[in-house]
């Protein structure tokens, strides 16, 4: 018996651009258990922000269904949380405004939430910049900060579209270990952590971070291999040096140019 | 104090060219021969100002209550026509096209219509002013709603937040600096309308001190009330900026 939070049954999605139709997403059909790490690789243009958007109810796709928790969803689904790849936070709130926002959008009171936003600050680094602007804070601590912001209300679903993007390196590596263990890698029971799925472009990351990689094929963006990622967790930095972790990477990588038949596990 | 003297160095260059221009202009007149009707010395413009028949507080006040009304005026129904615009596409369709159609118009030319419909006094040179004034309020007030990214829109449908909430918390502050901007030329446009308002019709201001200057040839009275007038402009202009850089201090660097 597989329960599943995230179902799509052959969706796929046309833009109506000015210079015609433009299929972005064709006969995607994607689940994804509760509590389950999935990201999204494929090349740029490929619909991966598209499938996020339209798994979150943001957009309505052209054909096929999507369920998340047992219900079609139709419009904004909520108690999700969702993380872009630039931090956009109000750069007229402070750090710690920014992070209640979802409280206050959301009609709950923001007070009973602060010392939350405190816990989740603290957590990510951020302790000493409640009380800052935006613009006072590096990328880095921008995109925590955003990361904090979509944790507020805990929510079960989490949807991040290359929110490392555009990280250096080795803040982006950081920021990789600091998700998992936000995510409950180490303290939380499989069936207790948050389900996530998480859009890059970077094969190491995603293979470093997920239990399933989804490789999409260029437009319409198409499912070409979804591999199941048996690294032991909770992953560490000396996991990047492993043989069976270059296996994956290269696997992907084929997949993902086509140099050789993609093998799929699923 | 490093930032005074750094003022200093930067800007003693303009003092001492308008101190050379001042002196200049003085010897001119003095020594060569220019007629005071025409041009008058610095030194009797100075003295117009101070020392003069001329009970220039009751002007001044008018004049400055004309403009700050203007201004409040035009900063009202410019952020209220700009909020409705960016509210409603109906709205939008069915005032944006009469509104550019009053912006067409010469305003100047509707100053004797005014008096025809309001008579002497202090308020039709406040509606002047004002109507010079609104529009880049309005069209700054609607850009600066719209003007938010998807993105931060699309944040606000993942909580559900109603309209009103997304225009509260995103949207205006989104456009605060925008009408701030805006309210810099507002201020300019306030001053020019009150004056041109007086010219038409008053009996009161600073605009009126300098036409009935014109029949009595005392010009040096003119010059003091135009330097009153910079004042109280520039005295408008400095809140406006002060205010902005207080309210919006992360707006820096938009305009
Ligand atoms: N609003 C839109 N209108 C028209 N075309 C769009 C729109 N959004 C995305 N597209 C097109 O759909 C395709 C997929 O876009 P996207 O989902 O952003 O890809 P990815 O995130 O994988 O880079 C691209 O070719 C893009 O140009
Ligand atoms: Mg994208």
């Amino acid at each position: 018996m597989t329960s599943r939070l995230i179902d799509l049954d052959k969706v796929g999605m046309i833009y109506e651009a000015a210079s015609g139709p433009v299929e972005a997403l064709a006969g995607i059909s994607l689940s994804v258990e509760p509590g389950e790490f999935v990201s999204l690789v494929g090349p740029s243009g490929c619909g991966k922000s598209t499938l996020l958007r339209i798994v979150a109810g943001l957009r309505p796709a052209t054909a096929g269904t999507i369920t998340v928790a047992g219900r079609e969803v139709t419009q904004p689904i909520p108690d999700i949380g969702m993380v872009f790849q630039a931090p956009i936070l109000l750069k007229w709130r402070t750090i710690l405004e920014n992070v209640l926002l979802p409280a206050e959008l959301a009609g709950k009171d923001p007070g009973a939430l602060r010392k939350r936003a405190f816990d989740l600050l603290e957590m990510a680094g951020l302790h000493g910049f409640a009380d800052k602007l935006p613009r006072e804070l590096s990328g880095g601590m921008q995109q925590r900060a955003s990361l904090c912001r979509a944790l507020l209300l805990d929510p079960p679903l989490l949807l991040m579209d290359e929110p490392f993007g555009a990280l250096d390196a080795m803040t982006r590596d950081d920021m990789a270990l600091e998700l998992l263990r936000i995510w409950g890698e180490r303290d939380l029971a499989r069936e207790a952590r948050k389900t996530v799925l998480f859009v890059t472009h970077s094969i190491p990351e995603a293979v470093f971070l997920s239990d399933r990689v989804v490789v999409m094929s260029p437009r319409p963006g198409r499912i070409a291999a979804d591999l199941r990622i048996d690294l032991p967790r909770p992953r560490t930095v000396e996991l990047r040096a492993s043989e069976a972790f270059g296996r994956l990477n290269l696997e992907i990588f084929r997949t993902l140019t086509g140099r050789a038949v993609g093998a799929t596990s699923s | 104090m490093t930032k005074f003297s750094h003022l200093g160095r930067q800007y003693w260059p303009t003092l001492v060219l308008f101190a050379f221009l001042l002196a200049s202009w003085q010897a001119a007149v003095s020594f060569g021969g220019i007629r005071e009707y025409l041009l008058p010395a610095p030194l009797s413009v100075w003295n117009a100002l101070w020392h003069g028949d001329t009970s220039w507080g009751q002007h001044i006040w008018a004049t400055t209550f004309e403009i700050i009304g203007a201004f409040f005026l035009a900063a009202g129904v410019g952020v209220a026509l700009g909020v409705a615009i960016a509210w409603s596409p109906l709205l939008a369709n069915a005032l944006v096209p009469f509104l550019v159609f009053v912006n067409t118009l010469p305003k100047v030319a509707i100053a004797p219509l005014f008096l025809t419909w309001m008579g002497y006094g202090i308020f039709p040179n406040m509606l002047m002013g004002a109507l010079i004034g609104f529009f880049p309020v309005v069209i700054n007030t609607a850009v600066g709603l719209s003007q938010v990214e998807a993105d931060m829109l699309d944040l606000g449908r993942v909580f559900n937040a109603p309209k009103w909430k997304i225009f509260v918390k995103i949207r205006i502050p989104n456009a605060l600096p925008y009408i701030l901007s805006a309210l810099k030329i507002t201020a300019t446009a306030a001053v020019v309308g009150a004056i041109v308002g007086e010219f038409v019709a008053s009996q009161r201001g600073l605009g009126y001190v300098i036409v009935t200057t014109q029949s009595s040839m005392n010009t040096s009275v003119a010059f003091a009330a135009l330097i009153w007038i910079s004042a109280v402009g520039l005295a408008l202009y400095g809140a406006v900026v002060l205010v902005a850089h207080l309210w919006a201090p992360w707006a820096e660097g938009i305009d």
